[in-house]
């Protein structure tokens, strides 16, 4: 038998062990691959129009911060994520809204007024007021929010996911 | 054959023949079903470790979010069901098998000389496997679990004088609160595995070294 084609005892249990063990390795090993992976295969979706105020309020040509808070539910809890932007009235009925997010690392920018530009603390990016990088390792301009203004209520499109 | 080569390789090494002769090729006097009990608490005990270690992923022990994060684990995560539902019914299985294989030891006699401190370790081992599943079915924070809790802390608060002191001990305080839950993760997660694994070692050891004992004969 052992010179015929067919597979002798030993390799016949070899491969009879590998394949189960592969598949009870499968049915064990992917559950739990699943298990720990999961909340990074559910990503949060936010889409929504944040009022800033009434427009008349903000001072032309001055960036002007304005903070909001937006919870949603993250695993079990509810998470409270606090925004910032600057609000750049460049009109009457006009106005930019920057992300306050350093587009390098995601540290927070601030306004220098005396330096006419923005600043990040963390790696000293700098934007000017247009938030356009002007120094500093920051890669993109400032994110710049959809505006609308209804009933002299600015609004910025707040799209997440 | 290099596979061969490598595994003499570690074998010159790490003496594994010597471990695999002494610990799985030792020789057994013919005993029945009942001998595997041991074997399988064993098993059930690897699987609860296992599936525990898992759940602590997203178990939080607070009265704010240990019920919502149980929640969350049997209806968000995925997979999260089955590896609490094997957790969950592990957990009362392993006090089954644990009994059985104490039932069987006492009725085949096997607790005797030589082996009475395998007798004593084991006994130590059914009393840390009922902590387990006391300190572990308060965990879920639900109605059942205070409640079950509550009057299982108040039993120990019948004993004559120092029995309000040792409720007190197992509460962490007068009332079952959030201290208590901590504490009760706190022994079901470190102390109780802790202690059940030193002593299923000398069980183990104890087991391997002396040998199990054959069913004893109506002449013994």
């Amino acid at each position: 038998m052992a010179n015929s084609h067919s597979i002798n005892r030993r390799d016949f249990v070899k491969v009879v062990v590998g394949f189960l063990g592969t598949v009870m390795g499968a049915v064990i090993g992917l559950p739990v691959i699943g298990y720990l992976i999961s909340p990074a295969t559910k990503v949060s979706k936010s889409d929504a129009w944040i009022p800033l105020g009434s427009l008349e309020d903000y001072p032309t040509g001055v960036p002007t911060p304005f903070s909001f808070t937006r919870s949603k539910i993250n695993g079990w809890e509810k998470t409270v994520n606090s925004y910032g932007v600057y609000v750049l009235k460049t009109g009457e009925t006009e106005a930019t809204v920057f992300s306050n997010i350093c587009t390098h690392l995601s540290c927070r920018i601030t306004w220098h007024e005396g330096d006419q530009e923005y600043v990040c603390p963390c790696h000293d990016g700098r934007f000017d007021s247009s938030g356009k990088v002007s120094g500093g390792p920051p890669p993109e301009p400032l994110f710049e929010y959809e505006t609308k203004l209804e009933e002299g209520i600015l609004h910025i499109h707040l799209l997440e996911g | 054959m290099t596979d061969e080569k490598v595994m003499d390789w570690l074998d010159e090494r790490l003496g594994l023949t010597a471990v695999y002769n002494t610990v799985l090729d030792r020789n057994v006097p013919k005993v029945n079903w009942w001998y595997t009990l041991g074997s399988a608490t064993l098993f059930l005990f690897i699987l609860q470790a296992a599936t525990g270690i898992f759940l602590t992923v997203y178990y939080v022990p607070s009265p704010d979010h240990a019920y919502s994060s149980i929640n969350y684990i049997m209806n968000e995560v995925t997979f999260g069901w089955l590896v609490r539902g094997i957790h969950h019914w592990g957990a009362t299985l392993m006090v089954i098998t644990v009994f059985m294989h104490m039932l069987r030891t006492f009725f085949m006699a096997a607790y005797k000389y030589p082996r009475e401190l395998t007798w004593l370790t084991g006994v130590i081992l059914f009393l840390s496997t009922l902590g387990m599943g006391f300190t572990g079915y308060l965990l879920p924070w639900n109605q059942r679990a205070y409640w079950a809790t509550t009057v299982g802390t108040e039993i120990p608060g019948t004993v004559p004088f120092i029995g309000d002191f040792l409720m007190r001990i197992l509460r962490g305080g007068t009332d079952l609160s959030g201290v208590t839950l901590a504490r009760f993760f706190s022994v079901h997660i470190w102390f109780l595995p802790a202690t059940i694994l030193l002593l299923i070692g000398i069980h183990l050891y104890l087991v391997i070294r002396i040998g199990i004992s054959a069913v004893p004969h109506t002449d013994d």
